[in-house]
């Protein structure tokens, strides 16, 4: 009685009716999608494109090659051998002999500076350290490659235009005549540099180095990550598992979210006012800086942390529950080893953003110009993204290079450490 | 103060009404009667509960229940979904504690303990009352660590050896030892359903409770693996009391001495199974076991 009419549409009629215009909506979504990649991915090999091409040349410094006659009179002139007066001695006057020697016709004093300005002021302290840690150099020759000055860096790595006009570069005609020669005698050349991975920062381009920035990072991150991890997941862990359910504990997790919105510069001012103004820890150190970081990657850290712990099934639990373990033994038994890997990644997500944090840094002296490497937690040191931020505030052409070199640099550790993290969650995984 | 009056004289013309009116008028009924028909006091009781009443925030999630557990029976309780039979299953051990907003009212005995009161350290009740739950839920660690863990907290062995013997008494009495000798350091994860709740078992009388609750054991299971396990409780009853939640009524029927029929949050009716399923005396388990609804 109910039966329906010939003439009514089939439902697979109109399925198909619509079918082209589903998939075709599926289709540009898909496009949409992977258009989204693409562009991605290609501002990601732009950026990395730019910054290797500026920065690959820092790896390399010009150097010169000069026979050094290491004069006993300019060195040590009493013959003692003391170190004091080996140390104080003018190592300078040895190179600049050199290049005298090099170049007899020079003889004007303004020509004569421009020739000494060729050899980098790092050479004497070459010499210096050699005949410090071997005195029987003293009297006799040797022929050494020494670090040329940063603008003739420039001009042998092609960044300066040797058919400028002379009024628009910062090279001499006399002086690209000199480094022209030397090059027709191959005694200059781009060699490995490896004092900027191992040196400190320096007024001289051409002598600055990473390395301090890098144990600077080092030691914060450190400190980062001693206290951070610790206070983050027990704050998780109570938070989740043990705190009562009521007003204050809301308010506290209200607080927590919020906190993870303030900028970093606040944590700066607030690790200025508490740790160095009230408890008079020392300025620049990678212990208050890490601290500060600390203040910083928690909320991360406990977000993320809260997160795993709320993804354990409340089954695990319940297993251990009733089979009569404590609370505290359910937890630290099955609940916190599951959501380890979710923890530690929160962790290195929070580890990563503390070492890419410039701001709060500056607030607390770590924006120093410090040229000794740190050796501890309580020297002063400085970090890689704030060494990015003074060499690309320097005006000399040849710290473009080390800017773009130090970001290099800094990547390298983001992705390094990223890899950790995926090598632990994969280790923590496969043992449960 | 326990004033239930084992088996009253209800029905008659209360149960007429019900009838007439279908299954709405429940609390009506309920009120008329006046608790619940049938027995609900044991011979030998393990676990007695009276006048349990289990709030979730405002709601009425159990009324006025009382019941008691008998030693080395298994007493089975049925009911249509949201009656409140696991609810009243999870008080026997405390287990509804971990639910914020459960709030238990009455008194529930194990022996002569109150269960409830305020000065009680559940670990060592939920030692005592085990619990088998719906789902399987193996620890993700090895088959050994699973069953050992109980012993372990408990310190019930001092050595390995006396360790490795709990291990394997408890997998011999849940029946799966056989199948896992040889890979006892597999993680228990990997078992199948069947082989899963037989470990979860083994877990939970590797502690040697008195009672043991079991929550649908077998609801995820495939028929063979709840067969055995269904003889697997009938083993395990001359040395353990246990309670199980089943929506089988055939399970009920096959596993249990004593069956108890809930509905919306109140025991309908209670009585020897074999009664319970040939003459129901309230109409609500008639209809349930019937098939009319449910």
């Amino acid at each position: 009685m109910n039966k329906p009419a010939v003439d009514q549409i089939r439902t697979i009629d109109r399925v198909n009716a619509t079918l082209k215009q589903r998939y075709n909506r599926e289709r540009r979504f898909r496009r949409f999608g992977l258009a989204a990649v693409i562009l991605g991915l290609l501002f990601v090999a732009l950026m990395f494109l730019n910054i290797i091409s500026h920065g690959y040349s820092a790896f390399y410094q010009t150097r010169i090659l000069l026979d050094i006659e290491y004069r006993q009179e300019v060195i040590d002139p009493a013959g003692a051998r003391d170190p004091a007066t080996l140390s104080a001695a003018d190592y300078a006057a040895l190179v600049k002999t050199a290049l005298r020697t090099l170049y007899p016709e020079v003889k004007g004093r303004g020509e004569k500076r421009e020739l000494y300005g060729m050899v980098s002021s790092g050479a004497a302290l070459v010499l210096r350290q050699r005949v410090m840690s071997d005195p029987e150099l003293i009297g006799s020759r040797q022929t050494l490659w020494l670090p040329a000055d940063d603008d003739i860096d420039m001009l042998v790595k092609g960044r300066i235009d040797r058919n400028a006009p002379e009024s628009e570069r910062r090279i001499k005609n006399r002086v690209l005549a000199w480094v022209e020669q030397l090059e027709a005698r191959g005694a200059i050349e781009k060699q490995f540099n490896l004092g900027f991975l191992t040196g400190g920062d320096s007024r001289e381009p051409e002598l600055a180095g990473i390395g301090g920035a890098v144990m600077g990072s080092l030691y914060t991150l450190i400190v980062t990550l001693l206290l951070s991890f610790p206070i983050g997941v027990a704050t998780a862990l109570y938070l989740e598992e043990f705190a009562p359910r009521n007003r204050w504990t809301d308010l506290v997790e209200v607080n927590i979210n919020n906190l993870a919105a303030v900028p970093s510069i606040v944590f700066g001012l607030l690790g200025l006012a508490v740790f160095i103004n009230f408890f008079g820890l020392p300025r620049s150190a990678p212990l208050v800086g890490g601290m500060v970081l600390t203040l910083m990657t928690l909320p991360t850290i406990i977000i993320a942390s809260r997160a795993a712990l709320k993804a354990v099934p409340p089954s695990i639990r319940e297993a251990a529950l009733g089979i009569g373990a404590s609370r505290t033994q359910t937890v630290f038994h099955h609940v916190l080893p599951l959501a380890m890997p979710g923890m530690l990644t929160g962790t290195i997500i929070g580890m990563a953003q503390a070492l890419g944090e410039t701001a709060p840094l500056l607030m607390i002296g770590m924006v120093a110009f410090i040229v000794d490497i740190p050796g501890g937690a309580m020297d002063p040191a400085t970090v890689l993204p704030v060494q990015i931020f003074l060499w690309a505030d320097s005006p000399e052409r040849a710290f473009m290079e080390k800017t773009s070199a130090a970001i290099m640099v800094l990547l390298g550790f983001l992705i390094l450490m990223n890899v950790i993290a995926v090598i632990l969650r994969k280790r923590f995984e496969r043992r449960w | 103060m326990l004033s239930i009056t084992p088996d009253t004289v209800v029905l008659g013309t209360a149960r007429k009404s019900v009838i007439t009116a279908g299954f709405s008028p429940v609390a009506d009924d309920a009120r008329a009667i006046n608790g619940t028909v049938g027995d609900i006091t044991s011979a030998d009781p393990r676990m007695t509960a009276r006048n349990v009443n289990v709030y979730y925030g405002d709601k009425l999630a159990i009324n006025n229940v009382s019941l008691d557990i008998g030693v080395n029976e298994v007493i089975a309780m049925i009911g249509p979904s949201g009656c409140g039979k696991s609810t009243f299953l999870r008080c026997l051990n405390r287990m509804n504690d971990t639910i914020d907003i459960c709030r238990v009212e009455g008194e529930i005995r194990l022996d002569d303990q109150d269960i409830y009161d305020s000065g009680l350290d559940v670990v060592p009740l939920r030692a005592q009352v085990g619990m088998v739950f719906q789902k399987p839920n193996p620890f993700p660690k090895s088959i050994y660590d699973n069953v050992a863990y109980g012993p372990r907290i408990h310190g019930l062995t001092s050595n390995k050896n006396d360790l490795d013997e709990v291990v394997e008494q408890a997998l011999l009495k849940a029946g799966l030892w056989d199948e896992v000798k040889d890979r006892l350091d597999e993680v228990g994860t990997g078992l199948s359903g069947g082989q899963q709740q037989r470990l979860c078992i083994a877990r939970t009388i590797a502690v040697a409770p008195e009672v043991i609750l079991m929550d649908e054991p077998c609801s995820a299971l495939d028929p063979i693996a709840t067969a055995r396990i269904e003889e697997l409780i009938d083993e395990l009853r001359e040395q353990y009391t246990i309670a199980i939640v089943t929506h089988s009524m055939q399970q009920a029927a096959r596993v249990s001495q004593r069956t108890a029929y809930f509905h919306l949050g109140e025991l309908v009716e209670v009585g020897k199974t074999d009664d319970i399923f040939t003459t129901p005396r309230h109409r609500l388990t008639e209809d349930y076991i019937t098939g009319r609804f449910g």
